[in-house]
């Protein structure tokens, strides 16, 4: 459903999100809430301590199915999709003949068929490189009949296990399909903030009863996506876009652990997918730059596109994200510098408005990570 | 009796003698969303009326807060420095940036009075 005036699309939650007095941007083509009245640091703490409910259903959601989806798709990434077990997720990268990264994405095994999450601002470009590459060997169904929430926080499971005890048995990158009130959803322990959480796939005509149901609950708010991307950045996971892109190869972007051993040199099925030799290559190698942790000494948040430089005054990297940390209670940043200034310490200056920040290359995640590994 | 006057650029300016104290509406705080950092200027920096004299952060993103007239900076508020969230919770009283000496007082005739500030704001809708 659009906003006729400005073409901008709306989530099935758009009516609650204003219910609820959201403050609304456009974000990649939908209309989203950035934040709710609470505002964007008591959301951010919400979610860590209790429970956020995030509406995501701007993403997109997609089914592979055919005779053997996860042979097909191993073509396009550079992970072990055969080798999921029934209701297995991992995390994956859609790559470009430079080893470059085309969007990141989960990939769920959902029984009879692969279910993928892929980038808002992605979407259609990966429909159309599924179906470029795949259609001969399987059908390709974007779910756009299907909302998506993420429920995020230490607080999450409880809530689960009230309302879906079936869920709240899945331990983290797992899914499975869970009936909650009648509605045919798949949930995934699975989610963006560093902490425990679920991300459920609804019907769309269900979604508003099931996040009024969730916002019922005690310990849930609702979260925006400015919290979003703080809690993100905390716990060190890259923003597509920004952190990575066409121009990132997945080593280069610290994402190495997320390359499968069955696709590597001395694996089962080494390579097959594009840009492999060159992503090959920068694991035996070592890549010339690589992602890091960037702490500004002082209190001015250094943001994206920040220039980074050596104490000799020579250029060394960029800033890809930064912002304020509500519960590191300090600014934060994640960048790319050359490898050999890439270790934890290594002190580095940023130009912010024409003064020079000093600043230091720092490890990820900056807040522990609380998956639920059972 | 002090007077607080207002710019389209949302900064108020409280005057007293020939002193002002400059902060930022509360549409302005509103609009911004949670204030993490503010970069206040030096005491002795010298503004013309417009020219950008500080910088406020929200979470999203950095705005600019422009010298509401010509002057110098006497004094800047110290408080924000820890706590930057004064600008959303007091933005008409604790949450003040700085105090000017007034350079020329015929530019305070530029300025809004709250009644008009009122109405502009409510024409940005």
């Amino acid at each position: 459903m659009a906003d006729s005036q400005t073409d901008v699309k709306r989530t099935p939650l758009f009516a609650l999100h204003e219910s609820l007095g959201a403050k609304m941007v456009p974000f990649a083509g939908y209309a989203m809430p950035v934040q709710y009245p609470a505002g964007i640091l008591k959301e951010h703490e919400h979610t860590r301590r209790q429970a956020g409910l995030f509406d995501v259903s701007h993403m997109g959601q997609v089914r592979l199915a055919g005779a053997n989806p996860a042979a097909a798709l191993e073509r396009l990434v550079p992970v072990d999709v055969r080798g999921l077990e029934a209701g297995q997720q991992r995390y994956a990268l859609f790559t470009n003949e430079a080893g470059g990264i085309l969007d990141d994405l989960m990939i769920t095994h959902a029984v009879d068929h692969l279910f993928l999450v892929v980038n808002a601002a992605c979407k259609d470009q990966d429909l159309a490189h599924l179906r470029r590459h795949l259609s001969d060997e399987c059908t390709i169904t974007p779910l756009a009949d299907r909302a998506l929430l993420a429920l995020q926080g230490p607080a999450a499971a409880r809530i689960m296990d009230r309302i879906a005890p079936a869920a709240a048995r899945l331990v983290f990158m797992t899914g499975a399909t869970v009936d909650i009130d009648g509605a045919d959803c798949f949930v995934t322990r699975s989610g963006y903030t560093g902490e425990d959480g679920f991300e459920i796939s609804v019907p769309a005509d269900r979604a508003e009863t099931l996040a009024r149901r969730l916002l019922g609950e005690p310990e849930v708010a609702p979260i925006g996506l400015g919290a979003r991307d703080s809690l993100r950045l905390e716990a060190g996971l890259c923003l597509y876009g920004h952190d990575i892109d066409t121009t990132t190869t997945p080593v280069e972007g610290g994402l190495s652990w997320a390359l499968s051993k069955a696709r590597r040199r001395d694996g089962a099925r080494p390579g097959g997918y594009p840009g492999a030799e060159v992503i090959l290559r920068q694991l035996a190698d070592g890549p010339a730059r690589r992602r890091v942790g960037i702490r500004p000494e002082g209190r001015a948040p250094v943001r994206g596109g920040v220039e980074l430089s050596d104490n000799g005054g020579r250029a060394v990297g960029r800033i890809t994200s930064g912002g304020y940390g509500p519960t590191v209670g300090a600014p934060v940043a994640m960048g790319y510098v050359e490898s050999a200034l890439a270790k934890p310490g290594t002190a580095l200056t940023a130009m912010v408005r024409g003064k020079p920040h000093p600043v230091a290359v720092a490890k990820l995640p900056f807040v522990k990570q609380n998956y639920f590994r059972g | 009796m002090s007077e607080r006057k207002y710019t389209k650029e949302h900064e108020w300016v409280l005057i007293e003698g020939d002193v002002a104290t400059v902060g930022i509406s509360e549409h302005a705080q509103e609009q911004l969303g949670d204030v993490v950092f503010v970069e206040l200027p030096e005491a002795g920096a010298k503004f013309a009326q417009g020219e950008q004299a500080a910088t406020v952060e929200s979470v999203k993103a950095a705005s600019e807060i422009y010298a509401p007239i010509s002057g110098t900076i006497m004094e800047v508020n110290g408080a924000l420095a820890d706590e930057p969230v004064l600008i959303n919770s007091d933005a008409l009283g604790k949450g003040w940036f700085f105090k000017m000496k007034i350079g020329k007082a015929a530019e305070l005739g530029t300025l809004m009075d709250e009644g008009a500030y009122r109405k502009f704001v409510e024409s940005l809708d």
